[in-house]
């Protein structure tokens, strides 16, 4: 079937709003080629699930699209238009099911060497779009705030090192309160500003008490989850003939309810997106680390917070592959040396995934080695590559940088 | 967004800056007079040729940009002064590591499903080897700790094919054979993150064992004795490599190490950690080489990897954690070369192909891949 071909009630399955948005747009969507559409249906089909930034950068889009020029519109999608499908994709149900499309489209673009074509015309599109319907600036200027090492006792390893040209580092800060200080100072941004999902709480382990203002999210509140995937991808790996992709296929289908997170979670979006962290994320559910990494990646990607704080813990020691995603009594075994360096590294993400944002060059960063004395904070207030070994606290340097 | 050639030959000049300020290299002026013969001594018929691949692709921030560079002391203080480096090795194909693979070996983008049991389409190095020069079936080997790369060593091309290709060596499926899977030996059997969901079965123990004993000549006690001793699949590998060289000396021999493809899993450190085995693994088998009497004075070692891994500044990716991107980082590689003949600590600057190795091998050892799409890399014959 070809986009031309699309009626209102073809999007019968669709959730109610998203079902509306398809029906409200199908002119527009009829119009737009086979190789583009089912990206852009993967998002209008999650459109009931998705935060308000979400939301709004969609209609945003379709907006857009609905009212571009003719002439505009030939030069947006001329690339798309000249990308080869196969009779299998033509044939595909991409209507209901455009995620898997897009899967087994990636997998045909780079069989016919056509990715990098594909990537280009991507690429300029998204560069067209946010120079015509750009995002709209944040509120307040955004904050993240990065707490690393948790539980290690001391370490030689410099950290920072990829921050620290980007702003300021600080080798005496004094750790008393620390954590309650950050966490307290992200919770008086969600009260003075109090808008949905703007405001997050993400740990790799077990959550510290914290305002009931920030959405706390935690890799220990979903072991649960995690060991009912676990054990779905570990009998997925033993039947033959099973591979990766199809595993990716399998884990797009599930729904919150399949890893019981509808009675642990009350908000469906909420619900829908700690399964996504899960289930779309490569080691999101046998590393701590790599979680709090992919879930800040996410919460920035999608949600767009004004504030973030990710704190990071010790994740499991490596095991064979086929231990790790076996659910396990065995006392676990941690490695926190190793799990300091990939918190480093996921602190130097998160900051790159907040630049990618609206207003970045308005907003902050903090860093903190958990109950130790270096920091790093990066602010338009703040000069860059200058290192302080003056005494100081969290307090202060927020203060400074925020 | 800059087009692919343009950031490739941006970290192509980076490498070069790095290495020269690092490893005091210089940026080879023009070719080597006379053919390989002259300059080497060494005779078509008596060239070895060691291929490994750097796997499964390691960034330059993790390697040879400065900050990277104490990940890799082995190459940058021992081989690279020792080598012809090439700085810009440009993957244009399928960025999964099977078929990179096997792109690698054939000389030709191979497209079949790297994540299906296939052999590659288009006839393998090892296959044009042996059939030009005749050479029986233990002079070709490859070794791949991954489960996934059994079918690697001979295409399914109608001209070639079944028989006609190299031996290839599972060390996992060798180490299974030997302990029935034991506990204390799990970490040498684990796959990466995506693999676990394709490890073909083989069928029965007896053929493994029957390498172990007639090849390798081990015994099993032996070989679970010293399988013990090591950390990694890699290390596992490189003690299989070793025993070959001993005991069977191939002239064509391929290894394919794996441990850095732990990257999928997300975390970094032990990513640094597959870069820092890998390092000390090469410069083993580089050592091998010269010490052993079969192998040294008459062996061209190349070491590339696969591809690369996706840059921090691609949004659509996840930095180092995969190569799914296609961008610039994930497709350019580099490559070194070591071996007798080879002018030694240069940088070469200009762009080849992931092809062009098999063509090179050729045109080192004296037969003739027709169907390659690559060339012969003119500063290496």
């Amino acid at each position: 079937m070809q986009p031309s071909d699309l009626k209102p009630e073809q999007f019968g399955a669709y959730p109610p709003l998203a079902r509306k948005l398809a029906a409200d747009h199908i002119a527009t969507l009829r119009k737009l080629p086979l190789s583009f559409l089912p990206s852009l249906l993967r998002e209008i089909i999650e459109y009931d699930y998705k935060f308000p930034m979400e939301r709004q950068a969609l209609e945003r889009e379709v907006g857009h699209l609905a009212a571009l020029p003719e002439e505009q519109w030939k030069e947006w999608f001329l690339a798309f238009r000249t990308i080869q499908l196969s009779p299998a994709l033509e044939k595909f149900d991409w209507v209901n099911l455009p995620a898997q499309f897009v899967e087994q489209l990636s997998a045909h673009l780079w069989t016919t060497h056509q990715q990098d074509k594909f990537r280009q015309a991507a690429t300029d599109y998204g560069n067209r779009l946010h120079a015509a319907a750009p995002p709209q600036n944040p509120a307040i200027p955004r904050l993240g705030i990065a707490i690393v090492g948790q539980g290690i006792a001391s370490s030689d390893y410099p950290l920072f090192r990829r921050l620290r040209s980007h702003g300021a580092y600080y080798t005496r800060v004094s750790p008393e309160g620390g954590l309650e200080t950050l966490l307290d100072f992200a919770a008086s941004r969600a009260k003075s500003h109090p808008i949905p999902y703007a405001h997050w709480y993400v740990d790799g382990g077990a959550p510290a008490e914290h305002d009931s203002g920030l959405i706390g999210v935690s890799y220990a509140a979903l072991e649960p989850a995690r060991n009912i995937l676990l054990g779905k991808m570990q009998r997925h790996s033993e039947s033959p003939g099973n591979g990766p992709e199809n595993l990716r296929t399998v884990m797009a289908a599930l729904r919150p309810s399949d890893l019981r997170l509808d009675k642990t979670i009350a908000d469906p979006v909420l619900a829908r997106f700690e399964m996504r962290l899960l289930t779309e994320g490569s080691g999101t559910q046998i590393f701590s680390t790599t979680f709090a990494q992919w879930a800040a990646r996410e919460v920035l990607r999608r949600a767009q917070p004004l504030t973030l704080v990710v704190r990071f813990a010790p994740r499991q020691r490596q095991r064979p592959m086929n231990e790790l995603l076996s659910v396990s009594t065995a006392k676990i075994e941690f490695d926190p040396e190793g799990s300091l360096v990939d918190a480093d590294m996921g602190a130097y993400y998160n900051w790159i995934n907040q630049q990618r944002l609206t207003g970045a060059e308005r907003s902050s960063f903090i860093a903190w080695f958990e109950n130790h004395n270096q920091a790093v904070a990066i602010g338009p207030a703040v000069p860059r590559g200058t290192v302080s070994d003056l005494p100081t606290d969290l307090g202060k340097i927020l203060g400074w940088a925020v | 967004m800059a087009e692919l050639p343009v950031i490739a030959r941006r970290l192509s000049s980076s490498r070069r800056e790095f290495l020269k300020d690092a490893a005091g290299l210089t940026l080879a002026s023009g070719l080597l007079p006379g053919g390989l013969l002259a300059r080497s001594g060494v005779l078509e018929r008596d060239r070895k040729v060691v291929v490994i691949t750097f796997g499964g692709g390691a960034r330059d921030q993790e390697t040879f940009a400065p900050e990277g560079q104490e990940n890799i002391p082995h190459l940058m203080k021992e081989l690279i002064p020792q080598s012809a480096f090439f700085t810009q090795v440009v993957n244009r194909g399928i960025l999964g590591h099977y078929v990179a693979t096997a792109s690698l070996a054939t000389g030709v983008y191979e497209t079949i499903n790297n994540f299906a049991s296939l052999p590659p389409e288009n006839p393998t190095v090892f296959e044009y080897f042996r059939k030009d020069l005749k050479r029986p079936a233990s002079d070709a080997w490859v070794v791949a700790p991954s489960n996934g790369f059994n079918r690697i060593g001979e295409s399914s091309h109608r001209s070639y094919g079944t028989g006609q290709g190299a031996r290839v060596i599972l060390p996992k499926h060798l180490l299974t054979a030997a302990t029935q899977g034991g506990a204390d030996y799990q970490h040498l059997l684990r796959d990466n993150y995506e693999m676990p969901f394709f490890a073909p079965e083989i069928a029965g123990n007896e053929f493994e064992l029957e390498q172990l004993r007639s090849m390798l000549k081990l015994s099993v006690n032996e070989f679970k004795a010293r399988a013990l001793t090591l950390s990694s699949p890699d290390e596992l590998s490189v003690y299989i490599v070793r025993q070959l060289m001993r005991q069977i000396a191939p002239s064509l021999l391929w290894i394919t190490m794996h441990d850095i493809d732990v990257a999928h899993a997300g975390a970094f450190s032990l990513y640094i950690d597959g870069i820092r085995r890998t390092d000390r693994l090469c410069a083993e088998l580089w050592g091998a080489i010269q010490s052993e009497p079969e192998y040294a004075g008459k062996t061209t070692l190349f070491i590339l990897p696969d591809f690369g891994r996706d840059s921090d500044e691609d949004s659509a990716g996840n930095g180092f954690q995969h190569h799914r991107t296609g961008d610039a980082a994930s497709r350019t590689t580099w490559m070194m070369a070591l071996g007798p003949g080879i002018r030694e600590g240069v940088v070469h600057d200009r762009a080849l192909d992931s092809t062009d190795l098999v063509p090179t091998i050729g045109s080192i050892m004296g037969f003739s891949p027709s169907l390659v799409h690559g060339s012969p890399i003119r500063e290496l014959i």
